[in-house]
């Protein structure tokens, strides 16, 4: 059974990291831990011109973390995924920006938390709101990983969403099918 | 979003690497079918893949441009959905695009909630333009549905013209008898001509009062003449973009030929009551079963406008002069009605085709369409009998043997006696002779009541 390892992309919200733990362990029924070990300095994907950090640079930076800690712990799968959380700004050259960016039917996917706050949308913060929007997201990314595509059904969590509106209207959920896929690939 | 589904396709051609991957991942995630090109030459290369529902297309690329590799890509598929992707300094380029037939353009980077909601768009348009595409091609078939029908060697040569003629814009006369289907041929020309699109207008100048007849072809403003209470189009308005069907041409006034005249040669006119030049595109068809001729000697027809008219004419020939037309004719009439009626498709028993054949039909193919459909409501199935014909057909049943006055007069009897269900009293009054007289010639010719 695959591991879903939690890796802290700093500058990171410990609270907000750690608020997905188990929820994620919960619905994937799958172990979820925060890996300490290797923190992951975000400086090398910073884009100066856009005051943004290059997801896919962290991508495979992540993907070279999991390949040596899959080659120096004993207890480590290659089917273990990867998970990076950070609170920076995201984008892929050809976006403005992305919540989140994932391999599908890979291992590795990242998310930010940076336009998951409502304050950055000039509201007052909202801890619970922007936990539940990480999770949302998390579940998200690592459904790619896990081989999953946009799902039609808005409510399913592996429904695309290009702006917060659209994460708040789905749900935490696979939908049937979305389920069905997963269980498949977690058997 | 429910249109999102693997069977959408989506062409990425960027010459950054970057972009491909993101572009391509990003599409994949979204159950997208994706193909990326580095260049114009892998891009043509893929559209063999293809059809693509939508092209991203980058506007600089290295080799040919992308806007040059637009026009390609559109020669290979028309309803091509193209999404140039530009960086803000090449807007101007990609205004350029949008003129060329693009469906939108996105600056580098893009805001992913529209390029999601351009490309759902883009797959929208082309779905529609297909649909499009194949909604013309079933209009072209279903105007086949209606063509002329037609084996005899006239009427060959006939539709041979009408696809020659149809073509071109070239003026077309029509001439034949009356019923010859003279406006049939004017739909089929201009059905499959490139006007097609545009509507066909009829007027039917001989049925037009003269004094209305103005105001029908150019249109009138409101107030023009009592009781013009709104402004109205006229039929030459109404044709603009398509086909105006001048019907019995010949029998239109010498002011209005001189109107009509200037109208052809300048496309141009006002509205009754108004000062506003109106321009038209048309094309004109028209019809007579006039002499034409003698009307241009006799001073009742302009020569100058006979001329503009008679560019090409087809001349359709009657019935009676083309009777292997008849059989055909008659199977096409007897589905027709079998569809409206909704009546099993009668067969025609031979007595009956063969009496159909020999009439001379002075009424041509509408006088035929009448009988079948007066045939259709009589008949009981499975087959039109020819008591079933009206009687003037009837009538071609019995024909002298030979020209012989014994044989007229026995053909001419047996005629009357079928006519009047043997009523002796009535056929002896028709027969202008007595009933006596009568008896005695229908046991000499040995006639019996059937």
């Amino acid at each position: 059974m695959p591991s879903v390892f939690l890796v802290p992309v700093i500058p990171v919200d410990d609270k907000l990291l750690s608020s997905v733990v188990d929820p994620l362990s919960m619905i994937f029924g799958i172990p979820v831990i925060i890996d300490n070990t290797n923190h992951l300095d975000p400086a090398f994907a910073f884009d100066f011109s856009r005051n943004q950090y290059n997801s896919t640079a962290l991508i495979a930076a992540l993907v070279t973390l999991q390949v040596r800690q899959t080659r120096s712990a004993t207890s480590a799968s290659s089917s273990d995924k990867v998970l990076g959380i950070t609170s920076v700004d995201l984008f892929v050259p050809v976006l403005t920006f992305v919540f989140g960016e994932a391999q599908l039917d890979g291992n590795t996917a990242i998310v930010s938390t940076y336009r998951l706050d409502e304050s950055i949308y000039g509201f007052p913060p909202n801890p619970r709101l922007t936990q539940e929007r990480l999770l949302k997201e998390s579940l998200h990314e690592l459904g790619h990983t896990f081989g999953l595509i946009h799902c039609p059904d808005y409510l399913c969590v592996m429904h695309s969403s290009t702006s917060v509106e659209e994460i708040d209207v789905k749900t935490a959920r696979f939908c049937l099918k979305c389920q069905e896929i997963l269980e498949k690939k977690l058997a | 979003m429910p249109e999102k589904s693997s069977q959408h396709s989506i062409l990425i051609v960027d010459d950054e690497v970057v972009v491909r991957d993101s572009l391509s991942k990003w599409f994949r995630q979204d159950g997208y079918r994706v193909g990326t090109a580095e260049d114009a030459v892998h891009a043509l290369k893929l559209m063999n893949q293809g059809p693509w529902d939508v092209i991203l297309l980058d506007i600089k690329m290295p080799g040919m441009s992308g806007l040059e590799l637009q026009k390609q890509l559109k020669e290979i598929d028309k309803s091509a959905a193209i999404i140039m992707i530009t960086a803000f300094a090449s807007v101007e380029s990609a205004v350029q695009a949008l003129k060329e037939g693009a469906f939108d353009y996105v600056t580098k980077p893009v805001d992913p909630d529209h390029l999601s909601h351009l490309v759902l768009n883009a797959i929208r348009q082309k779905k529609l333009a297909d649909e499009n595409i194949q909604l013309r091609q079933q209009i072209s078939e279903l105007a086949k549905v209606d063509e002329i029908v037609g084996e005899s060697p006239q009427m060959k040569k006939i539709i041979e013209m009408i696809r020659t003629v149809a073509q071109t814009d070239t003026t077309v006369m029509i001439r034949g008898e009356s019923g010859t289907g003279k406006e049939l041929i004017a739909r089929a020309i201009h059905v499959n001509s490139s006007r097609r699109y545009f509507p066909i207008i009829p007027v039917n100048c001989g049925a037009i009062p003269e004094t209305l007849l103005e105001s029908e072809l150019f249109g009138h403003e409101k107030g023009a003449f009592t009781g013009a209470q709104y402004r109205r189009k006229g039929k030459f308005e109404m044709a603009d973009g398509g086909t105006i069907f001048l019907d019995e041409v010949g029998t239109i006034s010498l002011k209005m030929q001189v109107e009509l005249l200037r109208v052809i040669e300048t496309k141009q006119f006002t509205r009754v009551g108004g000062n506003d030049v109106i321009t038209s595109d048309f094309r004109i068809i028209c019809a007579t079963n006039r002499d034409l001729e003698a009307a241009v000697r006799d001073g009742t027809f302009r020569e100058d406008l006979y001329y503009r008219l008679n560019v090409f004419t087809i001349f359709v020939p009657p019935l009676r002069e083309r009777r292997t037309d008849i059989p055909p004719l008659i199977h096409h009439f007897l589905r027709k009605y079998a569809m409206a009626m909704n009546k099993p498709v009668m067969e025609i028993s031979p007595e009956a085709m063969d009496l159909l054949v020999r009439y001379d039909w002075p009424g041509n193919v509408r006088e035929l369409e009448n009988v079948i459909e007066r045939a259709m409501v009589l008949a009981k199935p499975p087959c039109i009998r020819p008591d079933d014909l009206p009687f003037q057909i009837l009538s071609k049943r019995e024909t002298p043997a030979d020209d012989s006055l014994a044989s007229v007069e026995k053909a001419h009897i047996e005629n009357i006696l079928r006519r009047t269900g043997w009523n002796i009293t009535r056929a002896a009054e028709i027969l202008d002779i007595d009933r006596v007289t009568l008896y005695n010639k229908i046991a000499k010719y040995g006639l019996k009541k059937p």
